[in-house]
């Protein structure tokens, strides 16, 4: 802006302004901060009064995350061969042995399994019917937003139940293809409404010349359609990973083990002898960081996804 | 129904160009494109729901599979409306409801009335506080257990830091009168930067012409902000409030983890308690009456309120 | 385009993870809860892994979640598990409804027998209808409710003589529920070493199974009943006798003057943090974590005493813990999932359990002369596993607990009505649970 505006703010009104954001920012940074602070505390220091702001850092609730221990007896010890590595003395320094890996890792794979194996379905489903929506006629006003909004109004728990009779019936329960089905299903009425968006920006223009060229419909889509398309489908599937990634009802109630995501998973990361704070806020860093990554990467596109395309800025 | 809609997309073609389009007819293409995605939603979404309403008929119990399945008519529904701990699910639903919303509104738009006042680095901290809202519920809502321990939890200490209260003296998830209010404190947290957004872009919208125009007029700051930002920013401010509307309606995953719905039943939710009967007591057929009766009620709700947001925007 | 390539891949990488679900034969899962006898368990099933040539895997649950993660396993006819250490009161329900194999004919061909095991075990883990020789599990961890108590902190000479003075007894292993509730009264608020110190941890958690766990240690001790002796099902004036509102108003009344504040929602885990870290003289809790207890660097040794839940004036009970291992029925696994019951039988291997941290229910081990000494908590334990008493194990078992979860917490907890219409109200839920099952 140069000149003088009469609707630019003064600079005093900036400097409050910019003073009061900020402040609030820094609170609510508070929580995901101490998150992150907490995975690098010994579980002595997590659950100290008054809270530490300082400490030591140690790396034994990522070593508690990955693994499961057992108690060993003194005169045990004495028979064992002297621990191999930093983590094994970790362990070792509290009298107890690492018995093998935690499921953490195995959820997680769940989580990335799931969450892009749905991704891939819902944007591929989702951009061909964006792209039928889009340029053939089809009457499509605040009806079609509302039948859109209304299968995403059932609570998830409220679907669960025919889900689950219907996935004990064919035998999809706890497993990866059940998981990924449904999240497709979930997620499409996103994928085509903000693909929709997209698509509708791209002029028809270009097509048509496609077409009096000689390329056929299908090929007009295809070569001149998905590229103009490509940020509109990355930034889509960002967004219905995000959802599966975070998802946690469905989780909970359909799957029990083999394919149970991370989100179930991570409350449950429980100590020895108490809940062991500094694994799970190790378990939570780890899960939560690519999202902070990707909702970092999308900030332009933020507002059309979690309001389904209605509003665009 | 559907074969009218291909029919008028197959017209939708520009003339000239349809007769000189080789490959797969338009009409084709439209039915292959949208197909799949329709077959699916049907499978997954439709046809449960019916299959629920089928179920809300019937004694059916999933861990049962040995006993007979008997049709019952609307004994179901008559218990569930009868019944006062439900009355009381919905009332605690009503004020997690209605404080969330209240909450978030205020500080949501008056946090994108400061951020429009376009001051430096406003990206950045715009940013840093959308964080939260794209979190996993379960895991935030696990980890601020860990924040509200009385003894420990750095959000007793950061209160009783500025007000003088010893920390250990409440415990937000544990008090009757504070685990309302600690589900309501930590929704907010998260789901603020929601409405902030929203209204942040009914602010940009608005052109610029028209404060001049008030301005030339003598309009007050104060009158310019009730008489031309309020009734502008409402539509969006309205579906902000929709949205957020659903989903705290359906909300589940981040107060099952705060405080599982105690102390005793006081933030107990109607999803938490749907939980409860259809996968904890396995009641199906009453679970699955109980979920037709919340998916009318937020449908109905949600009707009504559309038609009002409609009128809003066409003013 | 390189968004749309990566994806593709990794669908593809998707789809082939799932068609490999077929695991290689004599793959065996045991479901079990996560707490440190499980890794024990880990540990000890290598010599099974050796001597049968089958490889285990273990899926292990949180206890606040374990009921509801696997009773959902069970009811979706999933197939995690082929072996289930599972809780003592789901036995009804997975025998009626065919989730568990049925096992007298296995034990018969292999000479496994119920006598060899403490009779409250096989009583509570194995059989199915209760008290006929049907059994649906091998009695695997026995477990009870009891206290520990910060011995060192009693023996304090001042401490005695205040309380000696107050209450004119000596502050000693209480004798009975009343003197329970003094003692953590007595301790409440006081400031021990420049520490602010507590009366007792109990169990007052809300989601699963906690407070139920907890109460019923005052209930049976003051007169509660289940039901009528002579008539199944009927429960009018036993559940809701004089006896049981007095138990709930004693719970009521140690909840609101002798825990800590915050400890609303406390199980095992949260009860067993108060106590190591040195905030409550005394912790209810399952005996299970007495061996980590000893161990502990700051209340382990002669710091910790142990001592079975007091009598009330109805008589001394305690709550019973524990679970029996089952065959899942629906196992592709059926005679490796038997082989390791077979292996876990054995006297040898439930030595070894007992040694590495595990509770053997096995009557030649717990009866040895030698086993109260072995272990400053074998008495109480010993003690403890000779009262016990276990909730409903019916089919509606979930239900019924549910109940009483929500009418237990909102008294006691919530301070919502009075302990009479508490229990009015669980007698009314509990008759439409048994009316819709048709047992009455």
């Amino acid at each position: 802006m140069s000149g003088y505006s009469i609707t630019e703010p003064s600079k005093r009104q900036k400097w409050v302004a910019g003073l009061l954001v900020t402040t609030y920012a820094l609170v609510t940074m508070l929580p995901l901060l101490w998150v992150i602070a907490t995975g690098f505390k010994s579980p002595a220091d997590s659950i100290a009064y008054p809270p530490k702001v300082v400490f030591q850092p140690s790396l034994e609730g990522y070593v508690n995350l990955f693994t499961t221990q057992t108690r060993i007896s003194p005169d045990m010890e004495a028979t064992i061969a002297p621990p191999q590595t930093w983590y094994e003395q970790i362990v070792r320094d509290k009298g107890m042995v690492i018995a093998g890996a935690s499921r953490y890792g195995q959820r997680f794979l769940n989580s990335v399994i799931i969450g892009f194996g749905s991704t891939f379905f819902s944007v591929f489903l989702g951009t061909l019917a964006a792209y039928a929506f889009s340029r053939f006629k089809v009457p499509i006003k605040d009806d079609l937003l509302f039948f859109i909004l209304s299968t995403r109004m059932m609570p998830p728990v409220a679907v669960a139940i025919p889900i689950y009779l219907m996935y004990r019936q064919l035998g999809l329960s706890d497993t990866h293809l059940g998981m990924i089905l449904l999240y497709t299903a979930v997620n499409l009425s996103l994928s085509v409404w903000l693909l929709k968006g997209f698509i509708d920006e791209i002029p028809l223009e270009y097509e048509e010349a496609a077409l009096i060229d000689g390329y056929t419909r299908f090929q007009a889509f295809y070569k001149v359609v998905l590229p103009q398309a490509a940020t509109g489908i990355a930034s889509t599937a960002i967004f219905c990973l995000i959802f599966a990634w975070n998802e946690y009802a469905f989780a909970v109630l359909l799957t029990s083990g083999t394919a149970q995501t991370a989100p179930p998973f991570i409350p449950t990361i429980i100590g020895v002898g108490g809940q062991d704070w500094p694994a799970v806020a190790a378990g939570a860093t780890i899960f939560l960081l690519p999202v902070m990554i990707f909702t970092i990467m999308l900030r332009k596109h933020l507002l059309r996804g979690i309001t389904f395309g209605a509003v665009r800025k | 129904m559907a074969d009218k809609t291909i029919d008028r997309i197959a017209r939708a073609t520009p003339p000239g160009v349809a007769k000189r389009v080789r490959g797969l007819s338009d009409r084709t293409i439209a039915w292959l494109f949208v197909g799949p995605s329709i077959f699916l939603l049907l499978a997954i979404n439709i046809f449960p729901l019916i299959w629920t309403i089928r179920l809300s008929f019937t004694n059916f119990r999933v861990n049962r599979v040995n006993a007979p399945i008997k049709s019952i008519g609307l004994r179901n529904y008559e218990r569930i409306l009868s019944d006062p701990d439900i009355w009381q699910t919905m009332q605690a639903t009503a004020h997690f409801l209605f404080w969330t919303i209240l909450l978030q509104v205020l500080i949501g738009f008056t946090l994108a009335y400061l951020i429009n006042k376009k001051f430096k680095g406003n990206d950045l901290w715009t940013t840093i506080i959308v964080l939260p809202m794209m979190l996993s519920p379960a895991v935030v809502g696990n980890f601020w257990t860990f924040l509200y321990q009385p003894q420990i939890g750095l959000f007793n200490y950061v209160v009783g830091f500025f007000s003088g209260i010893d920390p250990s003296s409440f415990s937000m998830i544990g008090s009757i009168n504070l685990a309302p209010w600690a589900i309501v404190i930590v929704d907010t947290w998260m789901w603020t930067p929601f409405v902030m957004l929203i209204c942040l872009a009914g602010l940009r919208s608005i052109p610029d012409s028209i404060y001049e125009a008030a301005e030339i007029d003598r309009a007050s700051k104060w009158r310019q902000f009730w008489t031309l930002t309020v009734p502008m920013v409402l539509p969006f401010l309205m579906l902000a409030v929709l949205f957020r509307g659903i989903e705290n309606f359906k909300m589940f995953d981040l107060v099952v983890q705060l405080t599982g719905g105690g102390p005793g039943s006081l933030t107990t939710l109607t999803s938490i308690d749907l939980k409860r009967e259809a996968f904890e007591k396995w009641r199906t057929g009453y679970a699955s009456a109980y979920a037709v009766i919340l998916f009318v009620t937020v449908f109905g709700m949600a009707s009504i309120y559309v038609k009002a947001l409609n009128k809003v925007k066409d003013r | 385009m390189r968004i749309s390539k990566f994806l593709i891949s990794t669908a593809v990488f998707a789809m082939s993870v799932v068609g490999a679900t077929s695991a290689l034969a004599e793959d065996l899962t045991v479901c079990w809860a996560s707490w440190d006898p499980a890794n024990a368990l880990v540990e000890m099933s290598k010599d099974f892994e050796i001597k049968s040539g089958n490889t285990m895997h273990f899926e292990f649950v949180p206890w606040p979640n374990f009921a509801d993660r696997m009773l959902n396993e069970l009811n979706s006819g999933g197939h995690l598990c082929d072996l289930m250490i599972g809780d003592s009161q789901w036995i009804g329900g997975a025998a009626e409804n065919g989730q568990y194999v049925k096992l007298n004919d296995f034990f018969k061909a292999n000479s496994i027998s119920m006598d060899d095991f403490l009779p409250a075990t096989v009583t509570g883990y194995a059989e199915w209808p209760k008290n006929t020789p049907n059994y649906w599990a091998l009695p695997a961890y026995a477990d009870v409710v009891g206290w520990t108590y910060r011995k060192d902190w009693f023996n304090r000479p001042e401490l005695q003589k205040q309380f000696k003075a107050k209450y004119g007894y000596d502050l000693d292993v209480p004798a009975s529920l009343e003197q329970l509730k003094d003692i953590a009264q007595f301790f409440q608020g006081r400031e021990i070493d420049g520490k602010k110190v507590y009366g007792a941890a109990i169990y007052t958690e809300r989601g699963s199974e906690g407070i139920t766990m907890g109460i019923t240690n005052a209930l049976y001790n003051y007169g509660f009943k289940y039901e009528n002796p002579n008539k199944p099902y009927d429960i009018e004036g036993y559940v809701n006798s004089p006896g049981a509102v007095k138990a709930l108003e004693y719970y009521k009344a140690l909840y609101e003057s002798g825990t800590p504040p915050g400890s609303s929602d406390w199980y095992m885990s949260e009860n067993i943090d108060a106590y190591k870290s040195g905030q409550v003289a005394m912790q209810m809790n399952f005996a299970f974590i007495w061996p980590g207890v000893n161990a502990d660097p700051n209340v382990g040794g002669d710091r910790t005493g142990y001592f079975a839940n007091p009598a009330g004036p109805a008589g001394q009970f305690a709550q019973l813990g524990g679970q029996g291992i089952s065959v899942v029925a629906n196992t592709a696994h059926m005679d490796a999932a038997l082989e390791y019951i077979k292996w876990f039988a054995k006297p040898e291997t439930q030595a070894r359990w007992t040694e590495m941290g595990g509770a053997s229910a096995m009557r030649s081990i717990v009866e040895a002369p030698d086993f109260p000494s072995k272990k400053p908590y074998n008495k109480a334990f010993l003690k403890s596993m000779s009262i016990v008493k276990d909730f409903w194990a019916e089919p509606s078992y979930a239900s019924l607990l549910l109940a009483m979860q929500a009418r237990v917490h909102n008294y006691v907890i919530a301070g919502q009505g009075t302990a009479k219409e508490a229990l009015d109200g669980l007698v009314k839920d509990w008759t439409e649970i048994f009316e819709d099952e048709g047992k009455l």
